[in-house]
């Protein structure tokens, strides 16, 4: 369990990892809290001869306000965000989600950078921040540039990111005051991935849904936002046949692999169950 | 592969050392340190017996390059007792509480409570079971576990320690 022979860069600024990123070539990956990337080396299932650690970057941590959006550090860690009152506060599903991402070791170290970034389909980010509308800034060799989260996942551990580019912040709309929400995710056991988990995000009026988005983890190779159930929702008031409906809407769009935590059946199954109840638990919360 | 000198302090003491970029913390300090306390369990991030306390957060040593640690402030089991070499609260807690059998997981646990507890120093059961879940036991089912911890906060705060009904 001795990962390959690598060498080990620690830039102090963006521009110079870079730099380093781009001379470096294929063969170098950025290190965030290296709680995916370690664990892979030390299989020998990731082998890259250059590591550029992150760690040294004062300005990729911290979370801000910049108008209507929170502005999360790339290496800002999940331990962070757990202590932030304005997470807590203007986004409480961020902090819901959070705290149910692996262990608190993990969450000393594992950053929403890293998470959102890597492209793994097990991760509960990614899907968080596209049903909350999130934007990721790239900032490579040729510039900076925003990317949509909806835009940013184009296949298991696929991204929009170029060569030389890293992710350095994620800007986050915050929602609706009186919002409702919920992020409802099964696993085996703290630390597992989802088997599946639905983010739901709604806006409520006199008891009938105005606006909703629910986003998918695990039951697909990207994250996806499940469009059909959550226009099947608005206008109701989240009635057992309109619930039923989402479900079935959601579950028509999941590609599951089987795995250890499931048949496909069974992982679709549970998908649906789990936007059922972030659906009845959003709205309950919602006022 | 060329060694990086890394320098940091563990359990107080300036230490120092030359470490490929590969080299593991948990091999850092239990081969060059020769500090054997921390103990490798799964190795893959699962089971904490390899907690140790990095600047002040609770980190598995097997998921972190000793590279990295470099300029840090460790805490590792050999570090927990009083400074007087009298039992820590925690320790004494394990040792009243029965909170191990075999004892592998025992460093791991102890090191990542006591970080629980600098942060909050009376956690409800509930918090000590979410607190300790990145720490697996194959012994004792945890309840002593808790106990022991329960035992060290009311130490803490200088209460008696009330044990709950079973």
């Amino acid at each position: 369990m001795i990962p390959g022979s690598f060498s080990y860069h620690r830039p102090a600024s963006v521009a110079d990892a870079v730099k380093l990123l781009s001379d470096l070539g294929e063969e170098a990956r950025p290190l965030a809290g290296g709680h995916s990337l370690v664990p892979m080396m030390k299989l020998r299932l990731a082998t890259p001869a250059h590591l550029v650690d992150l760690h040294g970057i004062a300005a990729l941590k911290g979370i801000s306000r910049n108008g209507n959006n929170l502005i999360i550090g790339a290496m800002t860690t999940q331990h962070e965000l757990l202590a932030s009152d304005e997470v807590a506060k203007a986004m409480p599903i961020l902090h819901e989600a959070a705290l149910l991402i692996a262990d608190p070791q993990v969450r000393y170290r594992g950053t929403i950078g890293g998470n959102v970034a890597n492209g793994d389909p097990g991760n509960d980010m990614p899907a968080l921040m596209m049903t909350l509308e999130a934007t990721y800034r790239l900032e490579g060799p040729g510039g900076t540039r925003d990317v949509a989260a909806a835009d940013f996942y184009q296949g298991a551990y696929f991204t929009a990111l170029e060569p030389g580019e890293i992710l350095t912040s994620v800007s986050v709309p915050v929602p609706a005051a009186g919002h409702g929400y919920a992020y409802e995710k099964l696993k085996r056991k703290v630390g597992d991935y989802a088997t599946a988990a639905a983010a739901v995000v709604l806006t409520m009026s006199g008891g009938k849904v105005v606006t909703c988005a629910i986003g998918l983890t695990n039951v697909h190779e990207t994250p996806l936002l499940a469009i059909d159930a959550a226009k099947a929702v608005i206008g109701t008031s989240l009635d057992a046949a309109t619930l039923k409906k989402a479900a079935a809407a959601a579950s028509a769009i999941m590609a599951p692999a089987a795995d250890a935590r499931g048949p496909v059946e069974y992982r679709k199954h549970v998908g649906g169950i789990m936007v059922t109840r972030a659906l009845q638990r959003a709205a309950a919360i919602a006022k | 592969m060329a060694k990086t000198h890394v320098t940091m302090k563990v359990n107080g003491a300036e230490v120092e050392g030359l470490v490929e970029p590969r080299t593991l913390l948990v091999h850092f300090i239990r081969e060059n340190l020769q500090m054997t306390g921390t103990h490798i369990g799964c190795e893959t991030t699962h089971c904490g017996a390899c907690t140790v306390d990095i600047d002040g957060m609770s980190v598995k040593s097997c998921t972190m390059f000793a590279v990295q640690a470099d300029g840090s402030d460790i805490i590792t089991i050999e570090g927990i007792a009083n400074a007087d070499g009298t039992l820590s609260a925690l320790q004494e807690g394990f040792r009243m509480m029965h909170g191990l059998q075999c004892g592998f997981c025992t460093p791991g646990m102890i090191v990542r409570a006591h970080r629980l507890l600098k942060e909050n120093p009376s956690p409800s059961e509930a918090e000590i079971r979410m607190g300790i879940s990145g720490n697996i036991c194959r012994c004792t089912g945890y309840q002593n576990i808790v106990k022991a911890i329960q035992y060290a906060s009311a130490k803490i705060n200088g209460v008696e320690f009330q044990e709950a009904a079973e």
